[in-house]
């Protein structure tokens, strides 16, 4: 039972796939238009919190759990290991967060969260790279594990404490917030007064600068040392080959299984730290079932960013800002997210048409989006059930519509053994 | 017959030290806690009173179903994390047609089991085609459907409710008394009785060892699954192979709630039991893919539960315990497997190392040759 399953249906790609590069104008452009689209879309549709500085902040609240428990998945797979463990591994983050956090301040329990996280990640490493058992197998192994340690510990050790319970911690303390003094409150008017454009920008930007958790800048921080530790240093090159191919790596004397081991137990730390985040910042409490399957939507980010930080944290941020608006009562915003994506969906059928001139698939995009727009019409909202989904529907749209543009390491979840290279 | 006893010893040393590795560890953590030790062990090992025997059969019994959709899927390398999601949707689409009564008793049930097994197929199906056509990995789009099966089947379950029953638990009508499915009274002292579909439960277990092992088509999904190149050379197409199994998969999966939906709910509602899909791949995992294995490992599971439901009364430890002794059990099991696969390689390497120099003294192995 290796990981690498049947390569049925997987295409291959033969040659150098040229990556289009991204420059610094061109993002700026990028994100001009995808303001200028929420502007209209905000006036045409009058959904007022699509583009909140509430709704953002909450988003950014949302993202960062995924985004780290990505990061996580990002390390591991890199050097060749498959993570679907992460969200055990963030439970026991949760834990962590809740133990250290009441007992030594919510420093602590950061640091608490990044160690029971790396706990279930050394359980991972032990699992599939000394004894060479299936990622896969030994990943779900340590959601249940992590599932029951969390809980049963927590009943342990929380239970008569002030204020917590066998399920739940006392309250834990705060970690800092920052905000910029000049610049918060004068953002905060100008997107009051709902000029189209300016407030739409201001209340991004106001999203970044007020009452934002240090752990927020803390994952930042981590997204932008993963890429200059993966991608710009020795270390991040070897570790690298070992998910591409151990044993090249191999034969020129990298230590493999050290590489995997250490990749490994940073993924756990990441998860666990994004399992932190959950406890420290955004409940302020240890609960039991407190990760909703955030490790998971975690991993599916990753793949949603093809397998690099840029893209994740992109895949992150669209989870979180689909999670946010749900959250704040939100049918009336994504029923005004359907209009926009009528548009997209019957955009893609046209370039299709014109540009590929593939009739039949751009007839069937047309065709969906046709019913998408009907839907916005027809409809006053949409149901919450199915703004819960958006993320996950999001996923596998993107895997069925550009699987073949994803790369994953080429030895992902493979096993590998010492002395294997001829 | 040595050579097969050897083979017995080494299937029978895994699960057997896997057990001894749980046990050893649950009882670090528990040193660790400070929780009674003695008091747990007594708790989970004292023999279960029979209407606990009841409820460890009857649980084994959706396991086993759950494991077996799950090991369909394993024989062929395909991992079907899915089972979760198609069983959910699967029996609340059996729910609420059962719950109709259209048609008079047994038909009703067996066009609701039949419906069962084609949703099930279906939502199965959407990651089979993903594979076939996409090349999309089936780990995680089932992941994916299974939290979409979540949301659908709440959405659907407020349209459908029936609101007649005045608590606010949310299920769908209640099946009429002619097409529930009467238990049979097998364990004496107990009121509580096992549940009919155990039936069904064997049925499916013998119906997979015979079409994986008796059939053409058993043969070309084993042979996929061991070597996808020698599949292909000897003519078998592996696309539709993965479609085809992946809905089998699925349609096994549709039947896991249907022993818990005609037996003991009789409708489909917010408390139905969840999580039975994750069981399923550890139990198949514990039972590498056998029938019988399945059986044990179903047994297994629905023993620790059951047993461990008393563990807060008797030793005054949480009963979530059980899940650190179930996990550590699946990875001690695979680890195990694995080393003892390694073991035994070496042995039978050791064997024909003797042979060969035994037959023909003084000759050296050739160079190369593992000793």
């Amino acid at each position: 039972m290796s990981t690498a399953g049947l390569k049925a249906g997987a295409q291959v790609i033969t040659g150098v796939v040229r990556r289009p590069r991204l420059s610094p104008a061109q993002i700026a452009i990028m994100v001009f238009f995808a303001v200028l689209i929420i502007a209209v879309l905000r006036v045409v549709t009058g959904a007022k919190d699509l583009a909140s500085s509430g709704a953002l902040a909450a988003a950014i609240g949302l993202a960062v759990p995924i985004g780290l428990a990505g990061l996580g998945g990002l390390w591991s797979e890199r050097a060749g290991v498959v993570n679907i463990g992460l969200e055990g591994m963030m439970i026991l983050g949760t834990w962590g967060a809740g133990f250290f956090g009441f007992h030594y301040g919510p420093w602590a329990g950061l640091l608490g969260a990044m160690f029971c996280g790396m706990i279930g990640g050394a359980i991972h490493a032990v699992a599939t790279v000394v004894f060479g058992v299936d990622h896969i197998v030994s990943g779900v192994a340590i959601n249940i594990i992590g599932l029951g340690a969390a809980k049963y510990l927590a009943a342990r050790t929380f239970t008569g404490t002030p204020g917590g319970g066998p399920t739940q911690s006392p309250p834990l303390g705060e970690l800092p917030t920052i905000s910029i003094p000049g610049i918060s409150p004068g953002l905060a008017t100008l997107e009051k007064k709902q000029i189209f454009f300016v407030s739409d920008l201001a209340s991004i930007l106001g999203a970044f600068v007020t009452n934002l958790s240090i752990l927020t800048l803390i994952a930042l921080a981590l997204v932008f040392m993963t890429w200059w530790v993966l991608w710009r240093t020795t270390f991040g090159l070897r570790l690298r080959s070992c998910g591409e191919s151990p044993v090249a790596a191999e034969t020129l004397g990298v230590n493999v299984y050290r590489y995997k081991f250490i990749a490994v137990l940073v993924s756990g730390a990441m998860a666990g730290l994004g399992g932190g985040y959950l406890a420290l910042v955004a409940a302020n409490i240890y609960r039991d079932g407190q990760t909703g399957g955030r490790g998971f939507i975690g991993l599916a980010a990753m793949i949603f960013g093809n397998w690099r930080p840029g893209g994740l944290v992109g895949g992150a941020a669209l989870f979180g800002y689909t999670d946010a608006v749900q959250l704040r009562g939100g049918g009336s915003t994504v029923h005004a997210l359907l209009l926009l994506l009528a548009v997209l969906v019957v955009a893609i059928g046209l370039w299709q048409i014109l540009r590929r001139q593939r009739l039949i698939q751009g007839a069937v995009a047309i065709a969906a989006g046709a019913i998408v727009a009907g839907w916005f019409f027809v409809s006053e909202t949409v149901s919450d059930e199915f703004t819960g989904m958006t993320p996950y529907v999001a996923t596998l749209l993107v895997l069925a519509l550009s699987s073949q543009r994803l790369r994953m390491p080429a030895a992902d979840g493979q096993p590998y053994r010492k002395g294997e290279a001829g | 017959m040595k050579a097969s006893l050897r083979r017995l010893g080494l299937a029978l040393a895994a699960p057997v030290l896997a057990l001894v590795v749980a046990f050893v560890v649950t009882s670090i953590v528990l040193l660790l806690a400070g929780d009674p030790v003695v008091a747990v062990w007594t708790q989970l090992l004292t023999a279960p009173r029979p209407r606990l025997i009841v409820g460890i059969i009857n649980g084994a019994s959706v396991y086993y179903l759950s494991a077996i959709a799950v090991a369909i899927g394993f024989r062929m390398n395909l991992f079907n994390i899915g089972v979760d999601g198609q069983y959910r949707i699967a029996a609340f689409a059996a729910a609420v047609f059962a719950g109709q009564g259209w048609l008079p008793g047994p038909l009703n049930i067996f066009v609701s089991l039949l419906i069962a097994v084609v949703v099930g197929a279906l939502w199965a199906g959407i990651a089979g085609w993903l594979k076939f056509s996409r090349g999309v990995s089936e780990v995680i789009s089932t992941i994916m459907l299974n939290a979409i099966a979540t949301g659908l089947v709440s959405f659907m379950l407020f349209k459908v409710a029936d609101s007649t029953t005045g608590s606010n638990v949310t299920n769908t009508k209640l099946l009429p008394p002619s097409s529930r499915v009467p238990g049979f009274a097998l364990i004496s002292g107990t009121p509580n009785k096992v549940y009919g579909f155990v039936l069904l439960a064997i049925l499916v277990g013998v119906t997979y060892w015979v079409v994986l092992n008796k059939t053409r088509f058993g043969y070309d999904l084993r042979a996929t699954g061991r070597s996808e190149t020698a599949a292909v050379a000897s003519g078998v197409n592996v696309k539709r192979m993965v479609l085809t199994a992946m809905l089998l998969s699925g349609a096994a999966a549709g039947l896991v709630g249907m022993p818990l939906l005609f037996g003991q709910d009789f409708s489909y509602g917010t408390t139905f039991q969840p999580g039975l899909g994750f069981a399923g791949i550890a139990i198949a995992l514990l039972g590498r893919n056998h029938p019988v294995g399945i059986a044990f490992g179903a047994l297994l599971w629905s023993y620790l539960e059951q047993q461990g439901n008393g563990l807060q009364i008797t030793a005054g430890v949480s009963s979530e315990l059980v899940f650190i002794i179930q996990g550590v059990i699946v990875l001690a099991v695979v680890i195990a497997y694995e080393v003892v696969r390694r073991a035994g390689l070496r042995m039978e390497q050791r064997n024909v190392a003797r042979q060969l120099s035994s037959d023909q003294p003084g000759h050296h192995l050739p160079e190369g040759a593992p000793v």
